[in-house]
């Protein structure tokens, strides 16, 4: 019962964008269109569920064992700079079809803050390796949630006549500010 | 010495962090819920900045270029964790509320893309002074929207309660408003999606100053992008998400 908790209010009460503010310059850069918005959501879903598990057995087995907890944020960052690498070799040698949809968006994952954050966040909130690997599965969820919706409104938004000065970004910060709000709405789902 | 005051308009006006180049938009939107702790985020910010240039800058000529990325971020991470540990010991309230955005500056864009854009081909003073006027730009940049959402959320500026200034002080005009009933602060400028909307009209403003001043001079108006990824100088994405987006 703690485990769906822990994933519903990963995924939609506390949405990594939309109430955490991790991930902002992916979900602004690479929501223009639906396909491109669900391709990075599908990467980091796939990436945090990896990052998540790899640095929370690090922590609990190496860290913790020989007291550098310390080290925490030196040892996260290069961990998952190092896995994102392996997994786009390891995607472009062993399957080709995913590495092509997913490919070109994991770059840039290694920067996006969601997936740091979330490692630190895990160990911060003292979860358990299975409650971390929930954690990240279900936080990507929310990303990939928050983005595609984002991309199909900016597909619309691109048809409508906006004021010159609110073209560009300060549009996509209102729409984003408007879906926060309806995002908060859900904070009464969990105590 | 001129190359100094050149560094830190650069970095102040010219390349704005948040407002012209929109990089770390995440310390931006999260920890802007006072004007305090988007100065105090913005200044550990400059000093991470200041410390990894000027040591990326030393070290420019010894890292060999095909480990440099893994390189830099080692050395920004060490400066970030001895940021969050200083942070920790002397100021245990202020780290309390940047929480986890402090390890977070690690990924901020900004240091990574000025330690591969300027502190590795450039000399040690130019380098320094460039941290050092993109962290003041950062602080900026911070420092206004959180004065902005502080004011209309709760009504304080640096902490200071203004409607129990007005109210202690009888300010003439301003009392009536305070008093009269109607009258309350708009809370959900503190919460998320007041960050948004904040920041939205922030770059709104200035891109209206950007228009007026190309009409003034018959120039096609050039708006501040979005923080996309050709725009940032995020070296490991090189632009290609970008690519694939048009």
């Amino acid at each position: 019962m703690n485990i769906i908790l822990l994933a519903i209010s990963a995924a939609f009460v506390n949405n990594v964008i939309l109430s955490q503010f991790m991930g902002i310059c992916p979900f602004l850069g690479v929501s223009k269109k639906v396909s491109t918005a669900a391709g990075m959501g599908g990467a980091v879903i796939f990436v945090m569920a990896i990052a998540s598990t790899v640095t929370s057995l690090i922590y609990k087995f190496v860290l913790e064992p020989l007291d550098l907890k310390y080290m925490n944020t030196i040892v996260f960052i290069l961990v998952i700079a190092s896995l994102v690498q392996f997994v786009e070799m390891f995607l472009k040698k062993a399957m080709p079809s995913l590495y092509q949809a997913l490919g070109v968006y994991l770059p840039l994952i290694t920067t996006n803050c969601a997936v740091l954050g979330i490692a630190l966040k895990n160990v911060e909130s003292g979860y358990t390796i299975f409650e971390s690997i929930i954690n990240g599965i279900f936080s990507a969820v929310g990303f990939a949630v928050a983005i595609v919706i984002m991309a199909g409104i900016r597909e619309k938004i691109d048809k409508n006549d906006v004021p010159m000065s609110f073209r560009g970004a300060p549009i996509v910060l209102i729409t984003a500010g408007l879906m926060a709000i309806a995002f908060m709405g859900l904070n009464g789902l969990i105590k | 010495m001129s190359k100094i005051i050149e560094r830190l308009n650069n970095g102040i006006i010219k390349e704005n962090p948040t407002f012209v180049q929109m990089l770390g938009m995440c310390p931006t939107l999260a920890v802007t819920t006072s004007a305090i702790n988007g100065a105090g985020m913005g200044l550990a910010t400059t000093v991470i900045l200041t410390l990894s240039n000027i040591m990326i800058a030393l070290l420019r000529k010894v890292i060999p270029n095909k480990v440099r990325i893994p390189a830099f971020i080692v050395i920004i991470a060490s400066f970030v964790t001895i940021v969050q540990f200083l942070m920790q010991a002397y100021l245990p309230s202020l780290n309390k509320s940047l929480g986890i955005f402090i390890p977070l500056i690690v990924v901020n864009c900004i240091i990574l893309g000025r330690a591969e854009s300027y502190a590795s081909k450039n000399k040690v003073i130019p380098s320094a002074f460039d941290g050092i006027g993109m962290g003041l730009g950062f602080t900026i940049g911070l420092t206004t929207i959180g004065v902005v959402r502080e004011l209309l959320g709760s009504g304080c500026a640096f902490g200071i309660n203004l409607i129990e200034l007005i109210k202690e002080n009888n300010i003439p005009v301003l009392q009536n408003i305070v008093n009269s009933d109607s009258f309350d602060t708009v809370s959900i400028f503190i919460t998320a999606p007041g960050a948004f909307m904040v920041l939205a009209f922030v770059i709104a403003i200035i891109n209206k100053r950007n228009i007026n001043k190309a009409k003034k001079n018959g120039e096609k108006p050039n708006l501040c992008s979005l923080a996309d990824c050709a725009n940032c100088h995020n070296v490991m994405c090189q632009g290609k998400a970008q690519e694939e987006a048009n």
